[in-house]
């Protein structure tokens, strides 16, 4: 094993490094847990993470990732099938959303229960029993070991991919101020559909996905200020974008558009590469946000969906045609702070001041995200 | 493995079953009747059960038997038949809960298995 990770690593001294922490960690895991059927692999997603949380800092980090990814999944069909299997029954749909992530990242990430516990900012021993209880529910309500029938499978996958993006979002969505102390769940996310592109190269989803987590990452660095204040897209400096995350993004979108199956991450992903794409915010090609927002809408017809469109819309037709769009989402998302947000940055356009102000509180009052909150505090100035 | 899928209605649902005429009811009931035929084979027991109002729970208080009227499951939802279903596995009863024609709710339960040689 130590020899697929030189030559992944091109650095033995590392590789045997990680081995060795890899061996360690089974010593200490395997008189508790038992030895995994496959220790080999288990040892080498070990030795993955091991890597992973080495170059997690490092400016070569990806492009080594990317090297070991490919070692550690060397055409060997029978182990591919048997990660498919168990990544299938860690997202079966009878499973809670919240035991789906904490398996996911256990047995097919191969983090511990501590570290699952961090990222997620409770106990260690809320975890463990978490996955106790969904191994228990494995066994007791037999939810098969298997790939899903051909006619379940886009359900099933669908299901998956909704996982792991949630297992993103977890990561991507936290503040800088939480970042510090939080595993990146985000870059692990990304290792996971990067395994389910490399085990279902056929399938359009999984590769738009892919590209619509890479697009987000590729911007993440321009997300906030040195105070961890959060800046929006249209004041972030594209030059700290990660132009090379962002090519290998569409490469991988152009692959999920030559399958012919459109789908909503193959959209979403493709509204990200528009605004990737744009050398300026004043370059954004508006028009062809709104149509992608039109297909998305006949696919996801959700009061969210419209709201996203109706933002874009603005920058297309101005606030005036807009704001009665967004004003008949009250009911749908009268709760929703980014709805109260838009329609304030909308009555600001048209000079309604009064009403924009109104507006800015309201949405204040609906969110606890603090960079979320300081930055409606500043516009509220 | 074995199963019970216990159906669910509204109770709206199900007062509106009970107040429906004779003829509709007949009508109501051909897909039922055909799910079953479907997977005859797989069903290894069931039965539709009497409206809710029929029913009479009988609770302990510090182990005297009390008997009462009504069912002992509260909230909107009724149970209103159940089925035992003899499969392979949980995606199985799924799938036979997926077709289950009226609407309503299907709750999946394996039942405990004891080890006894499989009927």
């Amino acid at each position: 094993m130590t020899a697929a990770l030189v030559r992944a690593l091109g650095d033995f001294d590392l590789a045997e490094e990680l081995v060795q922490e890899a061996l360690l960690e089974a010593v200490e895991h395997w008189p508790k847990e038992g030895i995994p059927n496959k220790a080999g692999a288990w040892l080498l997603t070990t030795a993955r993470r091991k890597a992973v949380d080495q170059f997690r800092r490092q400016a070569r980090f990806r492009e080594k990732l990317a090297l070991l990814e490919g070692a550690s999944m060397r055409n060997d069909t029978a182990e591919g099938d048997d990660r498919l299997r168990l990544i299938f029954t860690c997202c079966h749909p009878a499973l809670s959303r919240e035991a789906q992530v904490a398996l996911t990242l256990r047995a097919v990430a191969g983090l511990t229960t501590i570290e699952i516990a961090r990222a997620f900012i409770t106990s260690e021993a809320t975890i463990a029993q978490r996955i106790v209880r969904a191994k228990r529910k494995i066994v007791d309500a037999k939810i098969p070991y298997r790939v899903p029938a051909e006619q379940d499978m886009g359900e099933r996958l669908e299901e998956v991919l909704a996982v792991l993006y949630l297992m993103f979002n977890e990561g991507y969505l936290s503040t800088a101020g939480e970042r510090a102390s939080r595993r990146d769940l985000a870059e692990d996310a990304v290792w996971l559909a990067g395994l389910m592109v490399r085990l279902m190269p056929e399938e359009p989803e999984a590769l738009g996905l892919l590209a619509l987590m890479r697009l987000h990452l590729a911007r993440a660095d321009s997300r906030f200020d040195d105070e961890g204040n959060l800046i929006l897209l249209q004041d972030q400096d594209r030059t700290r974008w990660d132009r090379d995350r962002i090519a290998s993004a569409i490469v991988v979108l152009h692959r999920a558009a030559a399958l012919r199956r459109s789908g909503p991450y193959q959209i979403q992903a493709a509204i990200a590469a528009c605004h990737a794409e744009a050398g300026s915010w004043e370059e954004t090609d508006w028009r062809q946000i709104v149509m992608l927002y039109d297909a998305l809408l006949e696919l996801m017809p959700s009061p969210v969906v419209r709201l996203n469109r109706a933002i874009a819309r603005r920058y297309l037709d101005g606030a005036d045609a807009t704001l009665p769009e967004v004003d008949a989402l009250g009911g749908a998302l009268g709760e929703y702070y980014l709805f109260h947000a838009t329609r304030a940055e909308l009555l600001r356009d048209l000079g309604r001041e009064p009403e924009a102000r109104a507006a800015l509180a309201r949405a204040l009052e609906l969110t606890a995200n603090p960079a979320e909150r300081a930055l409606l505090q500043r516009r509220l100035g | 493995m074995k199963y019970v899928l216990l159906f669910g209605e509204t109770k709206e649902r199900a007062k509106q079953w009970e107040s429906m005429p004779e003829a509709q009811k007949q009508a109501a009931y051909a897909p039922i009747n055909q799910w079953f035929e479907r997977y005859g084979s797989k069903i290894t027991g069931g039965h539709e059960l009497q409206p809710e109002r029929t029913a009479t729970t009988i609770k302990f208080n510090n182990g005297k038997p009390v008997v009462t009227d009504g069912p002992f499951i509260e909230g909107k939802e009724s149970i209103g038949g159940y089925a035992e279903v003899t499969v392979a596995d949980l995606d199985e009863a799924i799938e036979m809960a997926k077709g289950w024609p009226t609407g309503g709710l299907v709750e999946v339960r394996p039942v405990v298995d004891r080890g006894e040689p499989q009927r």
